[in-house]
């Protein structure tokens, strides 16, 4: 039962993860997924086949190297990253695979796999909609009427964001405890869809990856201005199931596990937009004689 | 920001976690390019004065960031391994989790 909702769970990511799994159907047939006996069976992991992971600077940016051979993304395009900070931690992860290559622990890889490759063919107009569809329902504005102690939690927590979000953008966003959830004026939504123009296509896809894991675009817009850390926006977004396991306790292979998971995709997300936005500049001070 | 900490305290818990993932694979984590392009980082990011510094704070968000990253990732692995990840249980050892025993047909059962 649990690794079939563990498929489901996957499947919310669709574009992300098929793509992730595409690397390795590619290269190996016979890892295809029709082949296995168990309809759930995962599939067997591919052996470490390199020694050494270094990056080195090429036209297009910086590359990551796996002993003499160059890494490609699934559409077999050279693997290239805009920033030498990525590109190190990409190799971390490349380097940090044991006996076996796991894909579901390389975030970062797999972000930058999206960008280059665009599986999903969209524009970047077309991923701001998408985010911008989760303001309607953002999970921090859906409140409950009961039970007291959810209620006040929620509003000690969520209400100091809302007001922060309100304040910093300058926009009107409101809670409500209808199913319709609040309504969100439309002004709100075009400085929301401003602001994220200004991101290039590579952070947009992050931004929309940490949008789908928080379930709030609020809570993300935290975290790119780095009002929340990753810990804090987590713990945000899994309130009700905090309060929940406070009440009925904790349960390590479904509560812990998603937790975890839920944090590293975060925090691969958050990661991965500062690293492709920044422009490193370094500024020396004048020597004074 | 309050929340992030002291800087040094993220810093040794990234060291930990390069420690961690080197595991038993011979070599010092320091060796490692990641960990010393962070040391050069904290190192060239310290200030004197105790004025907020706007790259310091960017700084120590993002290796923060990359702290949870990889101390989530571990965590995560380790549950994974631990729970997830080995495929449906054969009907055996299914039984076997309740404790009973599936019937056995000395004979055969007729259709193989």
């Amino acid at each position: 039962m649990w690794s079939g909702w563990f498929q489901c769970r996957w499947v919310l990511q669709p574009c992300v993860v098929q793509h992730l799994r595409a690397t390795f159907v590619l290269r190996c047939p016979a890892f295809s997924p029709g082949a296995s006996k168990r309809l759930y069976t995962p599939q067997a992991e591919r052996k470490r086949f390199y020694q050494n992971v270094t990056i080195s600077q090429g036209e297009g940016g910086f590359e990551i190297n796996l002993d003499h051979r160059k890494l490609k993304t699934p559409q077999a395009k050279l693997f290239t990253v805009p920033s030498e900070t990525l590109a190190l931690a990409v190799a971390t992860e490349w380097d940090s695979q044991r006996d076996t290559i796991k894909p579901y622990t390389m975030h970062l890889t797999t972000l930058c796999n999206t960008a280059l490759d665009n599986p999903s063919q969209r524009t970047k107009d077309q991923i701001i909609r998408a985010a911008l569809k989760f303001l309607e329902t953002d999970t921090i504005c859906y409140r409950v009427e009961e039970p007291p102690a959810l209620v006040e939690l929620q509003k000690n927590e969520w209400d100091p964001i809302i007001e922060w979000a309100e304040k910093r953008y300058n926009v009107v966003i409101g809670s409500s405890t209808s199913i319709m959830g609040p309504s969100i004026p439309q002004s709100t939504k075009d400085i929301f869809i401003s602001h994220l123009a200004s991101y290039n296509t590579w952070a947009l896809q992050g931004i929309e990856y940490m949008i789908t894991q928080l379930k709030s675009l609020i809570l993300s817009m935290g975290l790119l201005d780095k009002h929340l850390t990753v810990e804090h926006a987590v713990l945000l977004s899994r309130l009700e199931e905090e309060y929940q396991i406070q009440r009925w306790g904790n349960v390590e292979w479904a509560h812990d596990y998603d937790l975890h998971e839920m944090r590293s995709r975060t925090a691969a997300a958050t990661l991965f937009v500062h690293l492709c936005t920044e422009s490193a500049t370094v500024k020396h001070k004048l020597l004074q004689d | 920001m309050a929340l992030l900490g002291s800087p040094l305290r993220t810093f040794r818990g990234l060291a930990r976690e390069f420690r961690l993932a080197q595991g038993g694979a011979g070599g010092s984590f320091r060796d490692v390019p990641a960990y010393r392009y962070l040391r050069e980082a904290f190192r060239a990011h310290r200030v004197t004065s105790e004025k907020l510094c706007r790259a310091q704070h960017d700084l120590h968000f993002q290796a923060a960031t990359y702290l949870c990253l990889l101390r989530s990732v571990r965590k995560h692995l380790t549950l994974h391994k631990e729970y997830h990840g080995k495929g449906d249980r054969t009907a055996e050892q299914v039984a076997g989790l309740v404790g009973l025993k599936l019937p056995q047909q000395p004979g055969g059962k007729g259709w193989e």
